[in-house]
């Protein structure tokens, strides 16, 4: 979608600021938050390209001076709601009205360690073939979509190298909208800076982004 | 306008917040939805387990070792599991070399993708409006912010971690350090050189 949360390249943020020595998290009600997340999260009610897309999907005026954690807890809050494993009454009252669906499991303390350590693989092992080489000229795709994608708006529409080739992985676009991981090559793509932002920008730098089959077109 | 102190108007900002997550996290755990020793247990990994002394020592192993460094080039993730690293948010890893001519910084303008098994989570700054929409198009400005003037002859790269691909970056090893131990050269690599707002 073409949200705020897509800004790179965006003006007006002012400078970047910096904590020395900054805590991990510098409320309980953050770590808690990171927690509730993963631990909900393994559920299995939703995947990670969903999750991210709960985030994204906060108002854009909202979204913008909210804090970090507090995106989290606003996407949390709407992936149990939309999921039903929650109801508005309930988050509202914060007393539970009914019984947990069955079936579902809360994720064990002892098996945190195995899931933080293995993750999840995203590569799939489909014998799909690569559309593009390896120093192919690619055209970044001028695509809109009202849903989740990972194409950013500074990308679209210019033309970039493909430096490598990542091998065929799940396509969040598809997947955070329930379509399946609909696997498909991904590759690096390589922006001169000149591209993408015009002469002004430093003659030898260069943006590289990962970029799916679906968002490429040959040069 | 950032304020780090905990006063009045900053705990009262997040008093509301404080409230709702205990409602969600009690709601939650009465349902049987969530084990309370469980946010525990995650809360502990990712306060004490996972941190940038991880990356430290993959870089200095690179430094000491050139067949270690190949092994990150070919296959980054298992070489980097070599040191028993691994897992959520790092599971597909690539390993970005600083050069004399070359200089790599990571972002992810979208969210705040980072590689947690190396570099564990990410600093408040890497995960702001400033950082994610300016450096990739003003890297050079922002390095400076940090510190870092680079000459126009060098190409500076910015990784925008759009995909679950995870970038860390390799920074050159710092003049005068022959005859280091691996665990000294590990001592002075710094968080931002792993990620690219820093050179040692």
């Amino acid at each position: 979608m073409n949200g705020v949360h897509d800004m790179g390249g965006m003006h007006g943020f002012g400078p970047v600021e910096r904590e020395e020595h900054e805590p991990v998290f510098h409320y309980r009600w953050e770590a808690r938050t990171f927690a509730l997340r993963q631990a909900c999260g393994a559920l299995g009610k939703w995947n990670i390209d969903m999750a991210r897309h709960a985030n994204e999907r906060m108002p854009p005026e909202r979204y913008l001076p909210a804090t970090y954690y507090e995106r989290w807890l606003s996407g949390l809050q709407r992936l149990l709601l939309e999921s039903g494993l929650l109801t508005p009454s309930e988050v509202a009252s914060g007393e539970s009205e009914r019984p947990a669906p069955t079936g579902l499991v809360a994720f064990p303390p002892e098996k945190v360690d195995a899931a933080v350590l293995t993750g999840r693989n995203y590569r799939v092992d489909a014998p799909v073939p690569a559309g593009f080489a390896v120093g192919a000229q690619v055209i970044a795709r001028n695509i809109n979509p009202a849903g989740a994608t990972r194409l950013p708006r500074y990308v679209r529409g210019k033309h970039g190298i493909v430096d490598r080739d990542h091998g065929v992985f799940v396509f969040p676009d598809a997947n955070a909208a329930g379509l399946g991981p609909k696997p498909q090559h991904l590759y690096s793509v390589r922006f001169a800076a000149r591209e993408l932002w015009g002469a002004d920008a430093a003659p030898k730098d260069c943006v590289c982004l990962d970029l799916w089959e679906d968002y490429l077109d040959p040069a | 306008m950032s304020d780090h102190d905990h006063d009045h108007d900053e705990s009262s900002r997040f008093s509301d917040v404080e409230l709702r997550v205990k409602a969600l996290a009690s709601l939650l755990v009465e349902k049987g939805l969530v084990n309370p020793e469980t946010l525990d247990k995650l809360i502990d990994t990712f306060e004490t387990r996972l941190g940038p002394r991880n990356g430290a020592r993959v870089v200095a192993r690179a430094w000491v070792d050139p067949a270690y460094r190949q092994r990150l080039r070919e296959d980054a993730s298992a070489a980097i599991a070599e040191l028993g690293y691994s897992g959520m948010q790092g599971e597909h890893m690539v390993v970005v070399e600083n050069t004399p001519q070359v200089h790599n910084v990571v972002v992810c303008t979208l969210c705040s993708c980072y590689p947690w098994p190396v570099l564990g989570l990410p600093p408040v700054w890497y995960k702001s409006n400033a950082y994610r929409s300016r450096v990739v198009i003003d890297p050079r400005g922002v390095l400076e912010e940090f510190g870092l003037e680079l000459s126009r002859d060098i190409e500076v790269k910015v990784w925008d971690s759009t995909s679950e691909v995870r970038y860390l970056v390799l920074p050159e090893r710092p003049a005068g350090t022959q005859g280091m131990s691996e665990e000294e050269l590990a001592a002075l690599v710094t968080r931002d050189s792993m990620i690219g707002t820093a050179k040692l």
